[in-house]
């Protein structure tokens, strides 16, 4: 599997996410308070809400649409909720945020969805 | 230097006192307790809980040893002042410790009162005030055995039912003919009496104590005997015949003294430097011994000791509850007969139930109520409201379920559903979820079931039935009135957290994080946007916006939709529109290909299904029309609604549709808890629908009829009258006035008619219209609020801000992804 760059840190900003497009469908990618980054597909197993348009807080994102918790480490919904969307390898080099597509995967959990 | 603060007493009302006083000014004083009891301050209100075993003392402690030595409080465990120095400033405790003192308060409680009986000094006689008499008597029921208890109030009965929990035989003598006759009337007393027999525990009324024999020995007792000869066998007897404030020290100092410490309004003795509060005290002829009122004290001495002023304390009505497990008791206010007073009475024997009103000129004065105690809080909230209720005084004593015509008990109509009845729709929980998340988890509050079960944590609709599981669940000990915490990341409520930003200047988030201890790193979706709008609203000018605070709407000034497309809403003030604006909204859905065009409830033009990356775009082409943000998306302005008034109607008797157009440019921009809708109607026929709005105007001959909390969303409800304008300027200074009143005691999505239930709208009514210096100093706030905040969110948008919310940050394509 290959990196593709996507851009820099500077981009995304702090608690805060943005959106690529990929030919599996949208990927958010997330930069926490501590710029850690994480990288989840950008569709809540719920209803399919935009997790890229939630509230960052520590290293979970609130859902828009019905305020769904995801976690970006695991890509797990929090507390009473369950599901999960599939969460990509991401990582900084020299500044330059990478990311490694799993498009098999995203497909199949949209199909399930 | 920091002045010299002593505390004699370490009880419950010093201590929120000191609480008070160290959250407003926590360097001012040096502060020294001198406490008779060797250890730290504890709710002496749950010591019952801790005799029947049901809580530890750790579960009772308000301020642990950690809470002294952080805020830099010496406390001298175990020491009791014997002397105070006027002339020296001094105080003497027991050992011969002093302290010296700028300012002295003085907190010393009650003490019981012991019938002088023959015998009443043996061992074995206990008191039952504070947790060495808990121990006491907890040592003493180990071995079994009989125990008495001398006095049916409250305490009296509260210590009968903890023995007899902890296994020993109790008889309770009373000298009055009904017990608890305080706080009730002989006909509640009667049954409570028999709800007490039933747990096995004895009652004698008229029982007039005649000495305590002690046994052969002389070291304990034998029996307790009554002038009418009967002798009850007895090893333990606890006198609860009452409580007497501990005045002596005050009195020994020369200050003035009655039954209790003479204190002013601002709780102030004859000694300028000296205060006094709780129990210890006397004021206007009453003394106290329950919390509520000790705690109003509390606040009075704190805010005298920075030198705020208050309209000082002031005697209330009360309310009491009885803390045995499984009886159902509630009492408020004044519930004597008397000539002018009429009653209401509900009995059911059978059921154990008997609810009592006593009305004096329609308005409730006092409650009694057994066996079903639910409605309690709603009545007693009357009783302080001075509430008018002859226009329900027909079902009055059902309850509130009642007042508004709804004809069943909703606590039984909740207990009558099937396990698998839905009750929250949105998530889809149905009722055994709920109730075994309860009994399972733990649970006791209505935010603990939302996180576990997301029970009505979307639209909150069924907020009511979640409550009566918990109650149905729970029982006592589900407090509806305990004030939720504002999210799980703290335990504060809104009010604390609002309160805490102005008395410590809270400017920024990570900052009242740190202050507030904060328990999430970096807070939640809940907390995040309530604190960025209360910085927002608290710091004009100062504060900056924190976007990532903000939910998706707000921040992106649009409405986002299940698709995640978003919808706009072109400001059209008061309604009006031209052909210019139609045909460029006209050519925005053309070119941009949005799918929906729709009218709004509040007159607006809602463009349904724009994509995201589009936006910019589609706000430049409006603002070049000369369109800005209708805020459609805000806890903010959102629309102020018109008929057309003098200009085209016949019936229209000012020009409504001018004054609406100069509201909503005034005040549009302006951030609030949650939306605000308004309305302006020409004439009583009310065309715009005014009286169901947030705030609204009737327009009358005579001038401007202001009214506000109104709501016709998931609740419906009418208009109150806020008062009468004559002129548009006065009109427009009391909604600026009212807004900014709501701007800044609201809670987060807290709206304008749940706003006023809670602080009351007469509270509201006096200060926007009896109260013209406060309504214009309201008025400059919300003036000076909107110098930063009336810049169209779209062209700034348009033109280049936040370019990275509305495009994605790359576009991977296929081959790429396939390598």
């Amino acid at each position: 599997m290959q990196w593709t760059k996507i851009g820099t840190l500077n981009d995304i900003p702090q608690r805060g996410a943005r959106c690529i497009n990929t030919p599996a469908g949208k990927v958010a990618v997330f930069r926490t308070a501590n710029d850690q980054i994480f990288a989840i597909e950008d569709h809540c197993p719920h209803s399919g809400g935009p997790l890229s348009q939630g509230i960052v807080h520590g290293d979970a994102v609130t859902c828009p649409l019905h305020n769904w918790v995801i976690s970006l480490k695991t890509g797990e919904a929090q507390g009473a909720d369950e599901g999960k969307v599939t969460t990509l390898p991401v990582r900084i080099e020299d500044g330059k945020v990478l990311l490694q597509l799993k498009p098999a995967e995203m497909m199949a959990n949209k199909e399930l969805a | 230097m920091a002045e010299k603060l002593v505390v004699i007493g370490n009880g419950m009302a010093p201590g929120r006192a000191l609480e008070r006083l160290l959250e407003a000014a926590p360097d001012r004083y040096e502060i020294t307790i001198f406490n008779a009891e060797s250890r730290v301050n504890y709710d002496r209100i749950m010591l019952s809980p801790v005799l029947s075993g049901e809580k530890k003392f750790e579960e009772i402690v308000i301020h642990g040893d950690g809470w002294y030595i952080k805020h830099n409080v010496m406390l001298y465990k175990g020491f009791k002042v014997t002397k105070i120095d006027r002339d020296a400033k001094i105080v003497t405790a027991e050992d011969g410790t002093t302290a010296e003192y700028d300012k002295l308060i003085i907190a010393t409680g009650s003490v019981p009162f012991i019938i002088p009986v023959p015998g009443h000094n043996l061992p074995g006689v206990l008191t039952y005030r504070d947790l060495d008499d808990v121990n006491a008597m907890l040592i003493a029921a180990r071995s079994g055995g009989n125990a008495v208890v001398i006095g049916g109030g409250l305490l009296g009965l509260e210590a009968a039912a903890g023995l007899s929990d902890q296994g020993m035989d109790v008889t309770v003598l009373h000298l009055m003919p009904s017990l608890m006759e305080r706080q009730l009337d002989p006909t509640a007393g009667y049954m409570l009496q028999k709800a007490i027999e039933q747990r096995g525990i004895k009652v004698i009324t008229q029982a007039n104590t005649k000495e305590i024999i002690a046994t052969d020995d002389g070291r304990g007792i034998k029996a307790v005997k009554l002038d009418d000869g009967t002798e009850i066998p007895a090893g333990l007897v606890i006198m609860a015949a009452g409580i007497k404030p501990n005045a002596g020290i005050a009195k020994d100092a020369g200050l003035e003294t009655n039954r209790g410490i003479l204190v002013d309004k601002f709780m102030r003795t004859s000694d300028p430097d000296i205060m006094a509060l709780g129990e210890c005290v006397e004021f206007d002829g009453n003394v106290y011994g329950l919390v509520a009122p000790l705690y109003e004290m509390a606040d009075m001495v704190a805010k005298s000791l920075i030198g705020e002023e208050t309209d000082g304390f002031i005697d209330k009505a009360l309310a009491t509850k009885l803390k045995v497990t499984g009886i159902d008791l509630y009492s408020a206010g004044d519930f004597a007969d008397d000539e002018d007073r009429q009653e209401i009475v509900l009995r059911d024997a059978a059921n154990g139930i008997y609810k009592r009103l006593v009305l004096k000129d329609n308005k409730i004065i006092g409650a009694v109520l057994y066996g079903d105690t639910a409605d309690g809080v709603w009545f007693f909230q009357m009783i302080k409201d001075g509430t008018d209720i002859s226009e329900m005084r027909d079902t009055l004593i059902f309850g509130p379920a009642f007042a508004g015509g709804a004809a069943q008990d909703p606590t039984a109509l909740v207990a009558a559903l099937p396990d698998d009845a839905e009750i929250c729709g949105c998530n889809g929980i149905c009722k055994s979820t709920i109730t075994s998340a309860i009994t399972d988890q733990n649970l006791s509050s209505l935010d603990d079931v939302r996180s576990h079960t997301k029970a009505s944590a979307s639209c909150g609709t069924c907020t009511g039935l979640v409550e009566q599981l918990l109650t149905l669940t729970l029982g006592d000990a589900y407090d509806p009135t305990a004030i939720p915490a504002m999210c799980g990341c703290t335990d504060l409520g809104h009010g604390d957290v609002r309160r805490l930003i102005q008395t410590k200047k809270l400017k920024s988030i990570p900052a009242l994080m740190q202050e507030l201890e904060w328990k999430s790193a970096g807070g939640c979706a809940k907390c995040r946007p309530a604190l960025n709008y209360y910085l927002l609203a608290d710091w004009p000018g100062e504060y900056e916006d924190d976007s990532q605070s903000r939910l998706i709407n707000e921040r992106v000034h649009a409405n986002i939709q299940k698709d995640g497309t978003y919808s706009v809403v072109p400001r059209m003030w008061g309604g009006i529109t031209s052909s210019g604006e139609l045909r460029a909204i006209a050519d925005v859905v053309d070119k941009f290909d949005i799918p929906t065009v729709k009218c709004t409830g509040g007159q607006r033009i809602d463009m349904l299904g724009v994509k995201k990356e589009d936006l910019p775009a589609v706000w430049g082409d409006l603002n070049a029309a000369g369109m800005v943000s209708g805020h459609a998306y805000a806890k903010g302005l959102r629309t102020v609604k018109t008929c057309v008034g003098t200009d085209w109607c016949r019936f229209g008797t000012q020009d409504s549709t001018g004054l609406g157009v100069k509201i909503e440019k005034f005040m549009w921009g302006s951030w609030t808890p949650a939306k605000v809708k308004m309305a302006i109607s020409g004439c009583p026929r009310n065309c715009s629908e005014a009286t169901c709005k947030d705030v609204g105007v009737i327009c009358i001959d005579s001038g401007y009829e202001i009214h506000f909390a109104g709501a016709a969303g998931l609740d419906i409800k009418g208009t109150e009258i806020l008062g009468h304008a004559q002129s548009e300027d006065e009109t427009i200074e009391i909604i600026a006035a009212l807004v900014q009143l709501y701007r800044e005691q609201g809670y987060y999505l807290e709206r304008i008619y749940k706003w006023a239930k809670r602080v009351g709208v007469e509270t509201i009514q006096a200060a926007m219209i009896e109260d013209n210096e406060n309504r214009a100093a309201l008025y400059d706030r919300f003036i000076f609020s909107q110098k930063f905040s009336q810049q169209d969110p779209w062209s700034q948008r348009a033109s280049g801000k936040d370019k990275h919310e509305f495009k994605p940050m790359a576009t991977i394509s296929i081959s790429q992804a396939a390598e």
